[in-house]
Order: structure tokens, then C-alpha cells, then sequence
């Protein structure tokens, strides 16, 4: 088996492992506890805790790198830990602790004495120069029930202490999953409670791949684009349609890298311009160059200005819902020549048209499932699969119920994904106490050739 | 032909022609197109996907299905480009929708011990037209471990075996930094000895378990209360209800219930990526 040379140059932007300046990156901050958006720049800062770190020292690290806030001479820094990979002898001897367990928390009261160091003793250690570190040290060593506590708590107080004291911050590298599991952590109504597993569902069930022409209606700001525009990889198009003169907002499709490539595929066009025409009226063609026209003119005006501010308001509303305060100065490069979400131009309407759409995902919680369909699944190809998402369960039964009795599409099924985490741990495996119970539901189906459409010759 | 080929993109205007793949969609009574049976009921052409094959293909082995291999793909963070290495290969199942994600430029190298079974695997992708995305190969990986060309090279790998913690330490040399590792295991032992493997070179080791339920929708004339009698017998009611005019003034409900057998459990998917040392 040898090793072709095609993808030894597959670097494609879309896979960087290494950040540069300008990059969006996902910051994952004490193992989830906070989740932030941020774009990579000399000016970039995040606030941690009382500290105000600038993200400078990230540009150029591998993703999946860790950091951790260090003060210096000049005010507090991020700093790069990098992780041991054999030294891991203090983690199997609190293992086989916890195979021979034999302590229990009989011994411990809660009378909020067990520590007997106080809150100006920590501010004094931090004066002296204390690093995190030392300082979670110090409070283990000053914890009178420390221990009497089984190594299976003392592991927890340490993480505990830890994330105070000297908190971690990961770079992630912002995919559809991170995406998508970091918003359904903190703002799952962003994003219509979608669910990473069920994400992962509708791009299977729509058939999500190289060259294909998928429509989508995504009123979930743009999670559902983004996702489908990761799997084209810089070929076919996602088509955003919706009714009216306004395409829905796509703002976490910057949150991607994409490349110009990928983003010039990310297209918008109205239902009425997606209709089929009736043929030999050229007046319509005209009518509709018009109104694309007329529509470029008021997309780019609503569009231009907002790149550096959607990121920056979404930190703004993740730390209205925080512990600490953010400050992203999140500032990006003010003109990218190709921006994601423009109108789609004549000849792919046109195209469309003629060979439909290859699938068709439909993700819009507050409107009426059927309504949409019945528009759209026409324009799909015969054999081309749909999937619809939908957090309720009543109104994908009525509309699957309509798709069988006007006969459009075969293969049809409602169903519900179901997700349980498990945490492993020597003698200590079992599921997460606690579980999402609904990533909502979905209705795929396949588009056929129904009784009352004209045969094409 | 799977359609990851521009030429071979569903359209309103192709025609189903000599050589082309098609599942046979037989239910109740061009693709997407009805061609009578002999039975007397239809048949559905329809173009193939990965998920219609998963339901069509020959069972050499327990296949994974569509709830398990959406959230493989998606976790493992692949995408067009990447290199993905996977065993054993089995029935080709997952090998069918790795090779849709990583299309056109990537690559899915499957390694299956068993000869014959590699053989039929790679005449299964040799008409679903994925033999340029996909090269099998034999080899004991548990043994053996993954081949040194690839040392570095991986973007994921995705691994079902009997006892995968033998082949760990082979992936965390064939990964990227920060790449991800995908385990399916059936039982929780197994799942324990990977976890306590994974430990010294990986990070963030993540568990799950992920299901689909299948939920049927029937249209239903629930009947008033107030309209029947007690115990009164059914058809008796039923006679004076239509004799009345009343069942089609009624407005009929839709309801949706839980399939009654399910399958309750696949396997469990471990997660872990690839420690950054540099």
C-alpha cells in the first residue's frame, strides 16, 4: 500500500493544526466551564478571572494546546503548558487508591472550618508573587479534612481549587462539533437546542457531501449552514432560502475558518426566486434579474458592517452569563474580499432549476414544518433525501402524515436521537448524573417522482 | 454509484443508465422513479447512498448504523482532505461514509485481518465507485499495528477491535497532534481497558452512547367520551356514530408513538485526542 501524492498536499486551509493571526478560535476555559468565541490578534484580550490577558502568545500554537495565566513584570500572561505524557505515576497511584479504597466520608463535618486558611492569606501569598499552582498547594496543605477525604474527593478538591486558582485555558479549533457542542453548552437557544448528535444525523440523512447542491432553511444563525459548508469542502453550494426579502442571519458561519474557496459556495436566495418559472416567459427572467439586483444592493448594505461586531457581542452575551466578565477586542481583518452568505447568482438559480437540489435540510423551530416543505421538497431531484429538525414532536408527525398522503417522498421516518455520556474511571464507571433529555427531533425522507408531476422527457 | 463524482450528481435530468447502482426500494404497493413488480405492487429506484447501503449490504460481519456513524463522523472532526485509517474493515459500513466526508482529495485506509473478507470489501467500494477514496489492506493491527508510512499522517482513526487497547499505542503514533481516536467496543470491560490505556498519550477521553428512536405516525378517530355509553359494545356504537353522520364532521388526530422493539444498545464510542507535546 503506497501513500498517493494527492493527499500529501492536502493541507487545505480548512485543516490548519496551527493558529495564525486572524484565526477564529474556540476557547475552552477550566474544561468547559466557560466558552468563548475569539479571533486571534496582537490587540485580542480575554479576561480571566481579574486578569486581562492578551491573546497574543496563541498565535502560532498547535491547536489543542493549554494555557495557563502566569503574572510577570508586566501584569498577568498567558503561558503554554505543555502536557507530560509518560509521567503519569501520580495519576496511577491515585488509581490504585481508589481500587483499595477503604475511607469514607464519616469523619467529615460541614462547619465551614476545615480550612484554616483565610481569604487575606491567599490575597498576601498572590502579592508575594504566588503562582496558581502554589497556591492550591497551600490550600491543600492548610485543609484540615483534606486527608480524611477518599482520593477520589481529594482529586475533585484539587480540580476545584484549580480552576480558581489557576485556571486553564484550551485552544480548540472551531469545527461543526466544537461549534455546536460549545453553543448547546451555554446558549443551546441560540441554536434551537440543537444537539451535536442530532447535527451530526441531518448531514448523514440529507446525504452532505463533495458537489452537492443542498437547500437549506436555517433560522438557527447559521450552525446548520456552516456545518453542511464544512462538508463541501470548497465545492457544490449551500443555498439559505427563506420568504420574503431578508435572508436569515448566518453569524456563526464566521465562527468557521472557512476558506474564499468554501465561502463563495455559502449562497442566499429567496423562495420566489427559487420557484419554477413557467417557460417561454422572458419577462420573468427579467423581472428576477431586477429583484437580484435590487437585493444585492440591500444585502451588502446590511451586511458590511457587521463582521467584527457579531463576534464581539455574542462574548458580550456569554459573559452576561458568566461568573467573570469578557472583553473580547476581538478586531478581524476589516475587508475580506469574499464574505460567506452573498446572494446566489443568476445562473446557479438557474441551474438549480433545471437539475433541483441535491438535499434539502429545514431547520426552523418557530414556523409551520409543513408549510415549508411542501414548497421545497419540489424542488428537489427525484431520489434526493430531505430531513427536517424540529424541537417538538407534533408538527413533524402532521407533516410526515401530508408527505405520505400527497404521495411526495418514500422512505419517510421520525425519529429522535438519544444521547448518555459515561464517565470511566478505575472501579468508578458509570453515566453522567446528568443528560440531556431531548435533542429534539427529526423527519428524513427521500423525494420521488409523484403521481400528479409531469414526467420530464 | 454513490454521487460523490460531479458526473455523477443526482438531477432533475438524469437518466438511470447501463452500469449505474440503484437500491431497489420495494414498499406498499428516472431514480426516485416506479417500475412495477412482478408481485403487482411497486418498486422504488433510488440513487444510492451511504445510509441506503448500510441497509443494503451484506452483513459479513455486525455492522455499525446510522446513529453510531453520523456521530463517529462528526466527532472525529472529519472533513474533505483528511486521512482517516480505520479497522477492521467488516461489512464496510462505516469505511461507505468516512469515504463520503473525506471526498474528494482525502483518503480512508481500511485494514481488515481476514483476507477473503478485505477482498469482498474492496469489491463492494469497487461498485459503489469509492475505489479511488478507499484502499483496504490486510493486516492484524491489534498485532501489528498500524504501518510505519503512516506515522504522522492521520487526521483520525477510528477503531473497532476485541481488545483495542493492544493497538493504542500504534495510534498515538500514526495521529497528528490534537487528531482524534474513535473506539467502538460493545462492552463496558472493554471500554474500561482503553480508557486506562489512553491515559498516557491522550486527552479529553470522552464515553458515549448514542441511539436512534423510531417513532410511527397513524391519523386516528378518537371517539368523545360523551358520545359512547359505558360498556356499550363497540360495533353497536360504531353503527350508530356513522348512521348519525358524525365520523366525518369529527376531525381526525395525528399521533406519534415509540416503535415497540428497539435496538437498546450498539456499542460504546470512546473518544480521545492525540496529546500536544510540541
Amino acid at each position: 500500500m503506497s501513500a498517493k501524492n494527492s493527499e500529501e498536499s492536502l493541507s487545505g486551509s480548512q485543516n490548519r493544526r496551527i493558529t495564525w493571526e486572524g484565526c477564529s478560535v474556540l476557547l475552552d476555559i477550566n474544561d468547559g466551564d466557560r466558552v468563548l468565541f475569539a479571533r486571534l490578534t496582537a490587540g485580542s484580550k480575554i479576561k480571566i478571572g481579574n486578569n486581562s490577558c492578551s491573546l497574543q502568545p496563541l498565535i502560532g500554537c498547535p491547536f489543542g494546546s493549554s494555557f495557563q495565566v502566569e503574572v510577570g513584570g508586566g501584569g498577568p500572561f498567558l503561558s503554554r503548558v505543555i502536557p507530560s505524557t509518560e509521567g503519569n505515576n501520580l495519576v496511577d497511584k491515585m488509581d490504585s487508591q481508589i481500587m483499595e479504597e477503604r475511607r469514607d466520608n464519616r469523619a467529615i463535618v460541614d462547619n465551614n472550618t476545615a480550612q484554616t486558611l483565610t481569604g487575606e492569606d491567599i490575597d498576601d501569598m498572590r502579592r508575594k508573587g504566588a503562582t496558581g499552582d502554589e497556591i492550591v498547594e497551600a490550600l491543600i496543605a492548610n485543609s484540615v479534612t483534606f486527608e480524611k477525604k477518599t482520593a477520589f474527593s481529594q482529586e475533585k478538591y484539587r480540580i476545584k481549587k484549580q480552576k480558581k486558582y489557576a485556571p486553564r485555558v484550551l485552544l480548540r479549533r472551531p469545527f461543526a462539533r466544537s461549534i455546536c457542542e460549545a453553543y448547546f453548552k451555554k446558549h443551546a437557544e441560540k441554536i434551537g437546542f440543537l444537539r451535536v448528535d442530532t447535527l451530526s444525523l441531518m448531514l448523514s440523512l440529507a446525504n452532505v457531501t463533495v458537489h452537492s447542491d443542498v437547500l437549506v432553511v436555517d433560522m438557527l444563525d447559521g450552525i446548520v449552514t456552516g456545518a453542511v459548508a464544512e462538508r463541501l469542502g470548497g465545492t457544490g453550494y449551500v443555498c439559505n432560502t427563506y420568504c420574503g426579502i431578508t435572508p436569515y442571519p448566518i453569524n456563526i458561519v464566521r465562527m468557521f475558518n472557512f476558506s474564499d474557496e468554501t465561502c463563495k459556495r455559502i449562497l442566499h436566495a429567496s423562495l420566489a426566486e427559487l420557484r419554477p418559472t413557467h417557460s417561454g416567459s422572458s419577462a420573468s427572467i427579467d423581472e428576477l434579474e431586477d429583484a437580484c439586483n435590487t437585493n444585492r444592493q440591500q444585502n451588502t448594505e446590511a451586511l458590511s458592517p457587521s463582521s467584527a461586531i457579531d463576534l464581539v457581542s455574542m462574548d458580550e452575551s456569554y459573559s452576561g452569563n458568566m461568573e467573570t466578565a469578557t472583553n473580547v477586542a476581538a478586531s478581524p481583518k476589516s475587508s475580506k474580499s469574499i464574505r460567506a452568505g452573498e446572494k446566489a447568482p443568476l445562473e446557479a438559480i438557474k441551474s438549480w432549476k433545471e437539475n433541483g437540489f441535491s438535499s434539502l435540510i429545514i431547520a426552523a423551530p418557530d414556523l409551520d414544518v409543513w408549510g415549508i416543505a411542501k414548497e421545497l421538497v419540489p424542488l428537489l431531484s427525484y431520489s434526493a433525501p430531505f430531513v427536517i429538525y424540529h424541537q417538538y414532536l407534533q408538527p413533524l408527525a402532521s407533516c410526515m402524515h401530508n408527505l405520505q398522503i400527497e404521495k411526495m417522498a418514500i422512505g419517510l421516518q421520525l425519529s429522535e436521537p438519544w444521547l448518555r455520556e459515561y464517565q470511566v474511571l478505575p472501579s468508578r464507571t458509570h453515566p453522567h448524573m446528568q443528560m440531556s433529555s431531548s435533542g429534539g427531533y427529526l423527519l428524513s425522507g427521500i423525494r420521488i417522482t409523484g403521481t400528479d408531476q409531469p414526467q420530464p422527457n | 454509484m454513490l454521487p460523490i463524482d460531479p458526473t455523477n450528481k443526482l438531477s432533475l435530468n438524469r437518466r438511470i443508465m447501463e452500469g449505474d447502482l440503484v437500491v431497489v426500494y420495494e414498499r406498499y404497493d428516472t431514480f426516485g422513479s416506479k417500475v412495477f413488480s412482478s408481485k403487482g405492487g411497486f418498486v422504488y429506484l433510488l440513487a444510492p447512498t451511504p445510509e441506503l447501503w448500510t441497509l443494503v449490504l451484506s452483513h459479513r460481519t455486525q455492522i455499525l448504523y446510522i446513529a453510531d456513524i453520523s456521530f463517529v463522523v462528526m466527532y472525529l472532526e472529519i472533513v474533505p482532505g483528511c486521512v482517516v485509517l480505520e479497522s477492521g474493515t467488516g461489512s464496510g459500513s462505516l469505511t461507505t461514509s468516512l469515504a463520503r466526508a473525506i471526498a474528494p482529495n482525502g483518503h480512508v485506509y481500511t485494514f481488515d485481518f481476514h483476507e477473503q473478507r478485505a477482498a469482498s470489501a474492496r469489491e463492494d467500494f469497487e461498485r459503489t465507485g469509492l475505489s479511488s477514496l478507499v484502499t483496504v489492506g490486510v493486516r492484524d493491527i491489534q498485532g501489528e499495528g498500524f504501518p510505519d508510512e503512516f506515522f504522522g499522517r492521520a487526521d483520525s482513526v477510528f477503531l473497532d477491535l476485541p481488545q483495542p487497547w493492544l493497538a493504542i499505542p500504534s495510534v498515538s503514533k500514526v495521529l497528528q497532534q490534537d487528531g482524534v481516536l474513535c473506539s467502538f467496543s460493545p462492552c463496558i470491560e472493554q471500554v474500561q481497558r482503553s480508557c486506562e490505556t489512553l491515559k498516557s498519550h491522550f486527552t479529553d477521553i470522552r464515553t458515549f452512547e448514542v441511539l436512534l428512536h423510531a417513532y410511527e405516525v397513524r391519523e386516528g378517530n378518537l371517539g368523545s367520551w360523551q358520545d359512547t355509553d359505558g360498556g356499550l359494545h363497540k360495533s353497536n356504537k360504531k353503527r350508530q356514530r356513522s348512521a348519525n353522520g358524525l365520523e366525518s364532521s369529527k376531525p381526525k388526530t395525528i399521533m406519534a408513538r415509540r416503535n415497540g422493539e428497539t435496538r437498546g444498545h450498539t456499542g460504546y464510542l470512546t473518544f480521545a485526542r492525540l496529546k500536544c507535546t510540541m
